[in-house]
């Protein structure tokens, strides 16, 4: 399997064919009458960075809501590998069963430091009791060492997350879905705000997560969604306008009335 | 399984246990040194005391939950009472015949009402050990069923401070109510002893004093212990970012409620500690008046802290008793006036000051 999963980076074709591991059929959500999701459909596979694009007000964070829980449809299913309904579980459940969020604004804890916001995260045991009791293990320090280093804040392990730069929180939120030994891992705008290095070195990032883990990235950024994107969804008025590669995509004419065009 | 270890360091135990020593020097001195002696307490000095310690427990119970969950409860009085009113029904059973009607089984005020049999709920209070269950008991069921209905309902910020003052005046208002059975405004008084010994004497109020101080000193390093703790750091998240925490995977619904309960107990166990101290229990500890002091208490000495809660209640409650000696009726204006200038010029409280001072000049 980790043989296919790990299909060089810069080769344009999507990655196909192995199971799907999120569904969505057919979901609709209405605000007072207005549908910020229609119909939608879509299909992650296992091991896929699929980014999602679309102008503002597309729908694209109400879709991340709906899979972790956060709002419920009033139509669709939504399913997690073969068996799991998402719609039947709440937002610890989901988080638990392997989908992990990072929010569009930054969202940290910042009276916590670098490492507790990691520890914090850790998948464990998190009931209370469980929790009251917790003792970390010398494997549990250096899994959080370990993502630490991964997200580029080793040196900054005992900093209070507040006072990190824009940036730095982005990175300690997407440590902290990797602490969560996630299967799927939904990015929203992670590189608003950034750097132009605060950007590359992210896009690296999330790069070499995709094949461990399903990477859903929704963003705006043209450039970025380029470098990283091997097959792009591109979301209008709550639906689906059309899936493809970045080229599909961009010589679209549907695409470049609604989104590329304007 | 061995037994679960919370964090505690050991210089702060050491330290606790020396004010603690030092505290336990206040009924000592009343007891063994004469009168004429400087370091001589009066019996009215200790009991005082020992009441600011109660409150003091108090305040630590609700810094609990402000300071650490973000949680405004403006109800908090309703714990201390009812673990007040759960000791005060004991104390009642203890007077025995020697009420004024000389009843053997039932308290002054049932006698007075007519009632011929004691009610069902007061079964039990005759035994101290059953009214110590009862001062854990009726505080945790009760933040527990109110936690359980608010938390799970995703009821916040405003809303909740809200239905804490309201459940605080309903049941000041049930607990004004004779038919309620527990001795209306009035409330429950003319406490004789406990355990068997005379709560006029000298020796009695000494022992009580230092079972508070030991309560709020131990009380104090099992809060820490579990502020310090990772629920303590998943609590403080909430605070912070509720629907995050929600997002790692934690019931933040089942935190608030442990950490309310747990606060509850606390505030309980300080409504019981206060009641024989001061000899009275009436429904006007209900009143949504007295929740809300709490939280000036807390916000004086600085929230988020533990000891700043503790400092913050003796000192609010020190210039009460000398404020209400000169001039009680400009008391609550006083009380108005402390709490706009440490929300405008001391948001982190007195504690929050201090540090601050210590940073810049440091
Ligand atoms: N809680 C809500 N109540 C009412 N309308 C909402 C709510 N959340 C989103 N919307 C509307 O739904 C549409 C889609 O929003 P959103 O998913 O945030 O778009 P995107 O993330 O693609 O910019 C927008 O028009 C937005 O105003
Ligand atoms: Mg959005």
């Amino acid at each position: 399997m980790t043989t296919l999963l790990q299909k060089p980076l810069d080769s344009d074709e999507p990655v196909v064919g192995l199971h799907p591991i999120l569904y969505m059929e057919d979901v609709t959500v209405s605000f007072d009458g207005f549908r910020a999701l229609n119909n939608l459909n879509l299909y992650i596979d296992e091991g896929e960075l699929r980014c999602i694009i679309g102008p503002n007000g597309a729908g694209k964070t109400t879709l991340m809501d709906v899979i972790t829980g956060k709002t419920r449809p009033d139509r669709g299913t939504v399913f997690f590998g073969q068996t799991t309904d998402l719609l039947s579980l709440d937002e610890p459940a989901i988080a638990h069963a392997g989908i992990c969020r990072k929010f569009q604004k930054p969202s940290v804890f910042e009276q916590l430091s670098v490492f507790e916001n990691l520890e914090l995260a850790m998948h464990t045991d998190k009931r209370v009791w469980p929790t009251l009791f917790a003792r970390l293990k010398g494997t549990e320090r250096a899994a959080i060492d370990a993502v630490a280093e991964t997200i580029g804040l080793q040196n900054c392990r005992t900093l209070r997350a507040g006072t990190l730069s824009h940036g730095q929180k982005q990175w300690l939120e997407i440590g902290m879905l990797l602490m969560q030994k996630p299967r799927v891992l939904l990015v929203d705008e992670p590189v608003a705000g950034m750097t132009h290095q605060e950007t590359e070195r992210t896009a690296e990032l999330l790069q070499s997560l995709a094949g461990q883990h399903s990477v859903i990235v929704v963003e705006h950024d043209m450039a970025f969604v380029r470098s990283i994107a091997r097959k792009v969804t591109v979301l209008h008025e709550g639906s689906v306008l059309m899936e493809g590669t970045m080229d599909d995509v961009q010589n679209d004419p549907r695409v470049i009335q609604v989104y590329l065009g304007a | 399984m061995s037994f679960p270890a919370l964090p505690l360091d050991k210089p702060v135990l050491y330290r606790v246990m020396a004010l603690l020593a030092a505290l336990l020097l206040i009924p000592l001195g009343n007891l063994l040194l004469p009168e004429s002696s400087a370091l001589h307490f009066s019996t009215y000095t200790v009991s005082l005391l020992g009441k600011y310690l109660t409150f003091a427990l108090l305040a630590l119970a609700l810094d609990l939950v402000w300071g650490y969950c973000g949680i405004l409860s403006l109800g908090h009085g309703v714990f201390f009472a009812l673990g007040g009113y759960a000791m005060g029904m004991y104390l009642m059973r203890q007077i025995g015949e020697r009420g004024v009607y000389g009843n053997p089984l039932l308290p002054d005020f049932m006698v007075f009402l007519n009632w011929q049999t004691l009610p069902w709920y007061w079964l039990g209070f005759d035994h101290f050990a059953y009214a110590l269950l009862m001062i854990v008991l009726a505080p945790a069921v009760l933040a527990f069923v109110f936690g359980w209905l608010a938390f799970r309902s995703r009821v916040t910020g405003v809303y909740l401070s809200i239905i804490t003052q309201a459940l605080a005046y309903a049941l000041m208002l049930a607990f004004f109510r004779n038919e309620m059975g527990f001795g209306g405004n009035n409330g429950l008084t003319d406490f004789k002893d406990i355990l068997g010994y005379n709560l006029q004497q000298d020796a009695t109020r000494d022992v009580l004093f230092a079972v508070t101080a030991l309560s709020v000193a131990l009380a104090y390093l099992a809060a820490r212990a579990v502020v310090r703790s990772k629920l303590g750091r998943v609590v403080l998240a909430v605070r912070d970012a509720e629907s995050r925490v929600r997002f790692l995977g934690y019931r933040v619904e089942m935190f608030k409620l442990w950490i309310f309960v747990f606060s509850a107990i606390l505030a309980g166990i300080a409504g019981a500690l206060y009641v024989p101290q001061v000899g009275i229990i009436n429904p006007s500890e209900f009143s949504p008046l007295n929740s809300l002091e709490i939280v000036i208490w807390v916000a004086v000495g600085g929230r988020g802290t533990l000891y700043g809660a503790l400092l913050g209640a003796i000192l609010v409650n020190y210039g009460k008793t000398v404020f209400t000696a000169v001039l009680p009726e400009v008391w609550l204006f006083a009380l108005g006036t402390i709490f706009i200038v440490v929300t405008l010029f001391l948001p982190d409280g007195l504690v929050g000051f201090w540090q601050r001072h210590r940073r810049e000049h440091a």
